[in-house]
């Protein structure tokens, strides 16, 4: 009896407990010293700009540290529609505005680039724009009539409401209806195994992403377009064609807080950050 | 000396967790219902089975939102599973119970237990690496419903095996040292006394492995492909309604993201029908 009744008891105290530590848990931290920067940020969207912004935010933490950053993803989409919402404080969108979000202010943090990648063993040189709008709706079906292989093209695409996928449609005016793929992925790392696991596969991801899988040993690479290499020098001068800048958005008056932290991460002193995550940093 | 009433507290702390457990069900249900009404109001019902394509994020007008193409992918996959491991997971079963020496059985059902205790995840990337090249070899491209189904199989095939196993373990002993006594062989003993005995308890496995490879999400969404396309053959990819969700839930707003919780819907139904059927089975075994 005894033993029943104190295992109850117990697990009542822990209940409280546990809600006392919820609660406290739920309060913010509003005793920072009078001037410094105090308080709570919250990102959200793109999941191509959320690491970044992740280590930006660590480093932002580090010097204020009455702030906390917290950055969660959910795709550009989300970024813009949580930004106007006011549901977030700042929205990440890899991709530049449209001119039906002009009610929000963009704050370009990097920029990076798109690239078709090929597995390594495809001998394709190039792909011109014709020939890969002609792969990707269907048109043509074979390496061979691209100059390669006799071997039956694998189109690896995004799934619905990325913004790679968003980018890659506007530069080459397709519709999402138009593309006949054979795989459909989600993320750049599935995408990555994808094509690394199939000679006969195409696809697009981030040229940082494939430069930095390329240079540690997976069987990726890219192709030049329109005549460019994908490199992160060509992204830095503008010449790649199928570039895109990572922006903060925002929506009205900022906050001394929001204004503090866009300003830190558009900064020279994180552009080490920026390159470790092989983007391009603004010049100054 | 009078004692606290012990027996009312735990059987009120009871009910409470009881009423919880339920209440949470019941609002996962209600939840998914409200939060697909946008789609289901704006799109209609029967568009979702009409519409040529899903190309959702155009927003209800634009946008095309047929989910027929995930429905066929994720039962031909789980049907296919089933039909793979059923017979597969029989055999482990019966080799268990009748037939592996005492040691050999309990290491055998040791690894059938390690096999159901792997994180999907880890069957998903071995699928992407390993079995859907193999496939793509044979007929490009290989993440496929074929793939899919062949993971999957391995998937629930720890499911339907331990559950059969301890359904033909519970056939009572008289029974079988009936059949002994009538000088049955040990097979026409299996196939006599102990698969009708066990009968309905394999029927359940069978159901419950189904469920899961309803459900199943991660691994494959890994090997399949995820085009949303009805299949024409084995080595078409498909993509099932768990990894729609998961594929598009965190990047879909509005319309979209309504529509997807319609897929949430339909596949909670599929599980309810499935529940239903193994709770039929199940009682039909008590009446016998």
């Amino acid at each position: 009896m005894t033993t029943t009744r104190s295992v109850f008891l117990a697990s009542v105290c822990f209940t409280m407990a546990l809600t006392l530590v919820t609660l406290a848990g739920c309060s913010k931290p509003e005793d920072a010293p009078q001037g410094a920067l105090a308080g709570r940020l919250v990102l959200t969207g793109s999941s191509t700009v959320a690491p970044l912004a992740a280590e930006i935010a660590k480093r932002f933490e580090s010097r204020h540290p009455a702030v906390r950053v917290d950055v969660q993803t959910g795709g550009s989409s989300r970024g813009v529609a949580d930004a106007r919402r006011g549901t977030a404080d700042i929205g990440m969108v890899s991709r530049a505005l449209k001119p039906e979000e002009a009610d929000l202010a963009a704050h370009t943090i990097a920029l990076d680039g798109i690239s078709i990648i090929l597995h390594r063993d495809n001998p394709i040189p190039a792909l011109t724009d014709e020939q890969i709008v002609a792969i990707y709706t269907g048109r043509i079906t074979r390496w061979n009539e691209v100059g390669g292989r006799n071997e039956r093209i694998t189109v690896v695409n995004k799934a619905e409401g990325h913004s790679t996928l968003e980018l890659f449609l506007g530069h080459f005016k397709l519709k999402s209806e138009d593309i006949r793929a054979d795989i459909v992925i989600g993320d750049n790392q599935q995408g990555i195994q994808t094509v690394a696991g199939d000679p006969h596969a195409i696809g697009y991801i981030s040229i940082g992403t494939a430069a930095y899988e390329s240079a540690h040993g997976t069987a990726i690479r890219t192709v030049p377009m329109a005549g460019v290499a994908p490199t992160l020098a060509n992204v830095r001068n503008r010449r790649f064609p199928l570039s895109r800048p990572l922006n903060l958005v925002t929506r009205g008056d900022l906050s001394p807080l929001q204004k503090a932290f866009i300003a830190f991460a558009t900064s020279s002193t994180v552009h080490d950050l920026v390159e470790v995550q092989y983007f391009v940093p603004l010049a100054d | 000396m009078y004692p606290l009433p012990t027996d009312a507290i735990l059987r009120k702390t009871l009910r409470t967790t009881a009423a919880v457990a339920g209440g949470v069900m019941l609002l996962i249900f209600a939840f998914l219902a409200i939060e697909s009404l946008p789609a289901l109001r704006s799109v209609g019902f029967a568009r979702f089975f009409t519409d040529p394509s899903w190309h959702p994020a155009g927003g209800a007008q634009v946008g095309r939102f047929s989910l027929t193409p995930m429905l066929v992918g994720t039962l031909t996959a789980a049907v296919g599973a089933v039909l793979l491991a059923t017979p597969l997971g029989i055999a482990s079963a019966l080799f268990c119970a009748f037939y592996a020496p005492p040691r050999a059985g309990a290491a055998y059902r040791g690894l059938i237990e390690l096999l159901a205790g792997i994180p999907s995840v880890i069957y998903g990337f071995w699928g992407l690496v390993v079995l859907a090249p193999l496939i793509r070899h044979w007929q490009p491209p290989g993440q496929s419903l074929l793939a899919g189904v062949l993971i999957l199989s391995v998937m629930i095939l720890p499911t339907v095996a331990l559950l059969a196993e301890s359904s033909l373990r519970s056939v009572p002993r008289a029974y079988l040292q009936g059949a002994a006594a009538l000088g049955l062989s040990r097979w026409a003993t299996i196939r006599g006394v102990a698969l009708p005995a066990a009968r309905s308890g394999i029927v359940a496995a069978i159901l419950l492995a189904t469920g899961r490879a309803l459900g199943e999400t991660m691994a494959v969404l890994m090997v399949t492909g995820n085009v949303a396309r009805v299949p024409g053959s084995v080595f078409d990819p498909i993509r099932t309604l768990t990894a729609n969700i998961a594929l598009e839930l965190g990047y879909a707003l509005d319309h979209h993201r309504s529509a997807l919780f319609v897929s949430g819907l339909l596949l909670m139904v599929m599980t309810v029908i499935i529940v239903i059927a193994a709770a039929w089975s199940g009682r039909r075994h008590e009446h016998a």
